[in-house]
């Protein structure tokens, strides 16, 4: 579990970008963390892993204070910043300086990782293109086997089968125990593999649902008039006609559409408050 | 008039599920994939297959047994042609009346091209 209390963090003092944050993060789940850019979403990660201090309040991951970089916290976590750095290294000698740091750490499931990615296992790692790179370490860090694991864009950079197999490798390694946290503006990457969302926005936290809660409180379909009486979230033309979001007030079963979501959240967070709030 | 956007993401695994049954390549009381498995293959988050299954086992179509795995339930083929009907009533029988409506297409002509397509299609050879 990942907890935050109170927490406040600015780059400068006297200008926070977080002020008394609290939010729970609960084990077996995929975490959707949105916002716009500069919302603060790397920021966010940055604390968790323990490159960043918070200003005021706390978190504690699993018990552990980040910014005390135990080893013991930092055995259990890992975290892909956005641009990866590799080193001039084979891939083999990578693995004996680093994986040590992991005692859950698979070297079979290593290799299998990286040959369903397509990663070329010969040459030094710095030779690699950045897709390549990325690929070389997400396999890493799902071999770490860690009970968290914090992604930045994980799939930026990547080609479209890389995606795909992306996709099946975290179907594949999440558990109930772990934690999985993915910050990302490329929804469309991710819609079925995201089961909680978390968006942010200027030092705020918008939303914090569940995916099965949000397509209980709003329906999302697409209409050639907008029923009257219901609360738009938001609207958008369409070919068909104009894509919704709206209050779910009779129980219809949709398809979230993260797209429309996070764009109703950001524009209209009164409303979502309002149709979140109520049970 | 409203279109009809994608179902749910654990119902169209369900219907996949149901589909597999009615071909038969799931047959009845083997085991199916598992939720890991199944997760994979489609890309998905394994708690949104845990929620299919647990649907579908709902209404009576799979069974958990405990520690071994979900298995094709005995009765599975009625249960999902019965659900089939109820979704296939209140979603595409609808669309399917106006368009028959708005294009006055007169309902012989409707049940002599069924009987065609049955020809055409399922006929024993």
């Amino acid at each position: 579990m990942i907890r935050f209390d109170n927490l406040s963090f600015g780059y400068s003092r006297n200008k926070l970008l977080y002020r008394n944050l609290n939010l729970t993060i609960k084990n077996g789940s995929i975490y959707g963390l949105l916002g716009k850019n500069g919302a603060g979403k790397s920021t966010l990660l940055k604390n968790m892993a323990g490159t960043l201090f918070p200003v005021d309040g706390n978190i504690t991951i699993n018990g552990m204070q980040p910014q005390k970089r135990k080893p013991s916290f930092l055995s259990g976590i890992y975290y892909i910043p956005e641009d990866v750095y590799v080193p001039a290294l084979t891939v083999r000698k990578y693995k004996n300086l680093f994986a040590p740091f992991y005692p859950q750490f698979n070297s079979d499931s290593f290799y299998q990782y990286l040959k369903e990615l397509e990663v070329n296992v010969d040459s030094k790692l710095n030779r690699l293109s950045f897709g390549q790179q990325k690929k070389f370490v997400i396999a890493f860090a799902l071999a770490c086997n860690t009970p968290v694991l914090l992604m930045d864009e994980p799939t930026n950079g990547l080609d479209i089968p890389s995606k795909s197999q992306f996709r099946k490798l975290i179907a594949s390694v999440m558990n109930d125990d772990r934690i999985i946290l993915i910050s990302t503006h490329q929804v469309r990457d991710l819609e079925n593999m995201i089961d909680n969302i978390i968006i942010v926005d200027n030092g705020d936290i918008l939303l914090h649902e569940p995916v099965g809660n949000i397509t209980g409180k709003l329906c999302f379909k697409t209409v050639s008039e907008i029923p009257a009486g219901a609360n738009v979230l938001y609207q958008e033309r369409s070919l068909h006609g104009s894509a919704i979001v709206i209050e779910n007030t009779k129980g219809e079963d949709s398809k979230l559409n993260l797209e429309h979501l996070f764009n109703g959240i950001v524009e209209n967070p009164s409303l979502s408050k309002k149709i979140f709030e109520t049970a | 008039m409203e279109f009809r956007e994608q179902q749910a993401i654990y119902l169209q695994i369900a219907e996949y599920v149901c589909e597999q049954i009615l071909l038969k390549q799931w047959p009845l009381n083997a085991k199916v994939l598992s939720i890991r498995d199944l997760a994979v293959m489609m890309e998905v988050n394994p708690n949104t297959v845990q929620r299919a299954y647990d649907f579908l086992q709902q209404r009576e179509i799979i069974v958990n047994k405990r520690g071994v795995g979900y298995f094709v339930a005995e009765g599975a083929i009625a249960k999902v042609i019965a659900l089939r009907r109820e979704q296939f009533i209140e979603h595409e029988l609808p669309v399917f009346f106006r368009n028959v409506y708005l294009l006055k297409m007169p309902l012989e002509e409707i049940q002599a091209r069924y009987n065609q397509f049955i020809d055409d299609n399922f006929k024993e050879k």
